[in-house]
């Protein structure tokens, strides 16, 4: 074990239930990685939902909360509000985030509230089996879309980034080290952070999306699949994302804007407005 | 517990508004919420009064949301709260499972208003006491009170947050619109009540709060003791199940409480919770002859006359009905033995309750020998005490006897 595993992993919950090839283990690192840049382990409690990638955090050794399916964002807030100088981590995946917890993502990013999200985007249901999932690219032939997907994909990250989140980026794992960047820059952020990462499902995507059961090539059709966007100073504090183009999807840094208000501080600031505080 | 003499305020409050303010005083700093009649008043009080006490408010997007934000700040340390009602206590059950196998001490409040579905928004109902119980998958234990005056709740809402803290386990207050809307003079207290935290009495898998260093888990999952999963190993996942309910059902004798009145020479017994409580004492009162103040007498007759002519409502007496009440407090755990010994010495058990009679199953079974007859009412209207009266005469045959 290296000295980052020594500190963050707890040995005795090894080892994890992710599959050989999972991207899972990537972006475990990658933030293990960036709480380590940040020297920030003591403040950082992690809250997940239900889904491969919910387990990500189970086996850090830190404050965690694995909670219900789709729920981790309302049990974040409420353990931000209650301890509003700590940093909360929360990891889910594209069906817990955008399905079944989609209410709470529209809300959580409209308050702007200070959480640091990471969606790890499998387009699919994993540890179901391989279902249909609101990330699932059209025409794909899954579990419960055996003659093609007809629902139109969900972009996350365009959707947080209309409703007012601070911070939203993109990355594949075939990106780890922007990936931690993007974790820590999140972190330090002030307000909502917004991270997806495509992640590979060699055994489910793998074989119902991809055509392919290799992680390594997987990772190759992300990296095919996606470009490098930098937008300007000015974009950056916008509230839209660079749109898709030839069918690849944009990664990088959409949106950094410091200057929105978060939750927090809207909340204090009108309670001295009113005299309460 | 409180060192320091308190200084008592009597004022007239509104139930719902009592409950916040026992909220408040119990040191609950966390209050999440989504509107829905007939519990909005406890949210709006919330509002304004949770930050000024140095705690945080959020009003979520749904019920779910609402109880999963109280779990969440309950583990940053914060006594948290959340009430509902009806649909939105229905929303609400996954996550008192998740408080349930986590024993994270939350409190519920839910004001019953009359269902299934949409229902009967603003009427009462006791409809949702098997809910309160078994509302949510799996077996758990769960500890429930039933207020039936504006004082009790606000009492029983800080009793829920000693028991929650006590029990390591979410408490639900299980009002319902009658003792949410109406307005009572009560005693209130200023300040703020210690409660203790007993971390390792009734606890099988104890979490740390929060950022103490101590790498807390809190699993869904059915865990061990440092809360590893072993959902997966049958034998131990028993163990665990077994040992979330009897942390509550073995300590039966310290949660229940009960009050008896007017039971000591009674031969029929109405056994009532919650605010149903009420028109059965005003019934053993005008049995007994024991004039009550509170009574709105001449509006009660008056509906009394419209329902049942002036005839029956003027001249039946009830004087000779040996009758008296126990109100049970907390109605789970079930309190058996309190309930045992209260109804010892009579033979006849009255169950009124505003629903199709669920509660009444646990009084027949648990006296079996007793003559146990059950007196629902759906429909939002509470048992007038008349109603109940007349029942009695009619299941002990007296009324053609005395007359």
């Amino acid at each position: 074990m290296n000295r980052l595993y020594e500190k963050y992993i707890k040995k005795e919950a090894l080892p994890t239930l992710f599959c050989p090839g999972c991207g899972n283990g990537i972006i475990q690192v990658a933030a293990m990685e960036a709480m380590e840049k940040l020297g920030c382990k003591d403040d950082v409690a992690c809250v997940s939902g239900i889904g491969c990638s919910s387990w990500i955090p189970c086996y850090y050794k830190l404050d965690v909360i694995h909670t219900m399916h789709g729920r981790a964002l309302p049990f974040a807030e409420g353990l931000k509000l209650s301890r509003p100088d700590k940093k909360i981590l929360v990891f889910t995946g594209d069906g817990d985030c955008v399905a079944i917890g989609g209410n709470h993502l529209l809300h959580a990013a409209a308050r702007n509230i200070d959480l640091t999200v990471v969606m790890v985007n499998n387009n699919i249901y994993g540890m179901t089996g391989g279902q249909k999932s609101p990330t699932t690219p059209l025409e794909a032939k899954t579990k419960t879309s055996p003659y093609g997907c007809i629902d139109m994909p969900i972009d996350a990250c365009s959707l947080v980034a209309n409703l007012g989140a601070s911070y939203v980026a993109r990355w594949t794992t075939a990106h780890p080290v922007q990936l931690a960047k993007s974790i820590a820059e999140g972190m330090e952020h002030n307000g909502f952070s917004f991270i997806e990462v495509f992640s590979q499902c060699p055994v489910q995507a793998g074989k119902n999306i991809w055509g392919e059961k290799d992680p390594a090539k997987i990772m190759e059709i992300y990296k095919k699949n996606t470009f490098l966007v930098k937008p300007e100073p000015e974009a950056l504090k916008g509230n839209s994302i660079p749109e898709k183009c030839d069918g690849k999807y944009p990664i990088g840094v959409f949106i950094n804007n410091p200057e929105a208000v978060e939750y927090l501080d809207k909340v204090e600031a009108k309670l001295i407005e009113c005299g309460v505080r | 517990m409180d060192a320091k003499p308190e200084k008592l305020n009597e004022v007239v409050l509104q139930g719902n508004e009592a409950c916040a303010k026992g909220a408040l005083y119990a040191g609950c700093r966390f209050f999440a919420g989504y509107p829905i009649t007939p519990s909005t008043e406890i949210i709006e009080m919330m509002s304004a009064e949770m930050q000024k006490a140095g705690g945080a408010f959020i009003q979520m997007e749904d019920e779910i949301g609402s109880a999963c934000a109280i779990i969440g700040a309950r583990w940053g340390g914060s006594k948290a709260m959340t009430a509902t009602s009806g649909p939105g206590y229905t929303l609400m059950q996954e996550a008192i499972g998740f408080a349930a196998v986590t024993e994270t001490p939350i409190v519920i409040v839910n004001v019953q208003r009359g269902g299934p579905s949409t229902g009967q928004p603003t009427l009462s109902s006791q409809q949702d006491i098997y809910q309160a119980r078994y509302g949510s998958h799996g077996d758990y234990g769960i500890i429930v009170l039933a207020p039936s005056s504006v004082q009790e709740m606000y009492d029983f809402t800080i009793r829920a947050f000693e028991l929650a803290e006590q029990f390591r386990t979410p408490v639900i207050l299980l009002a319902d619109e009658v003792v949410g809307h109406m307005r009572e003079k009560i005693t209130i207290r200023e300040g703020q009540k210690e409660i203790k935290r007993e971390k390792h009495k009734y606890v099988v898998s104890p979490q740390a709060d929060f950022f103490q260093g101590a790498n807390s888990m809190v699993e869904g999952q059915l865990h061990d003791e440092q809360g590893r999963r072993i959902g997966h190993i049958a034998s131990r996942s028993g163990d665990f199940i077994n040992s979330i309910n009897r942390k509550i059902r073995d300590h039966v004798d310290v949660i229940s409480s009960i009050d008896s009145y007017c039971m000591e020479d009674a031969d029929v017994a109405i056994v009532a919770y919650g605010s149903v409580a009420r028109p059965s004492m005003n019934a053993v009162k005008h049995a007994r002859g024991i004039r009550d103040d509170r009574l709105g007498p001449k509006f009660k007759i008056f509906r009394d006359i419209l329902k049942r002519g002036v005839n029956k409502t003027l001249h039946t007496d009830y004087s000779h009905l040996k009758v008296g009440l126990v109100k049970i407090n907390t109605v789970w755990p079930f309190p058996e033995e309190l309930l045992k010994q209260a109804t010892e010495r009579v033979d006849t058990v009255i169950v009124p309750e505003m629903n199709v009679g669920k509660y009444t199953r646990e009084v027949e079974r648990a006296l079996k020998d007793k003559t146990v007859i059950s007196m629902p009412k759906c429909g939002g209207d509470i048992h007038t005490p008349t109603e109940i009266l007349d029942r009695i005469l009619e299941v002990t045959g007296l009324e053609e006897e005395e007359r």
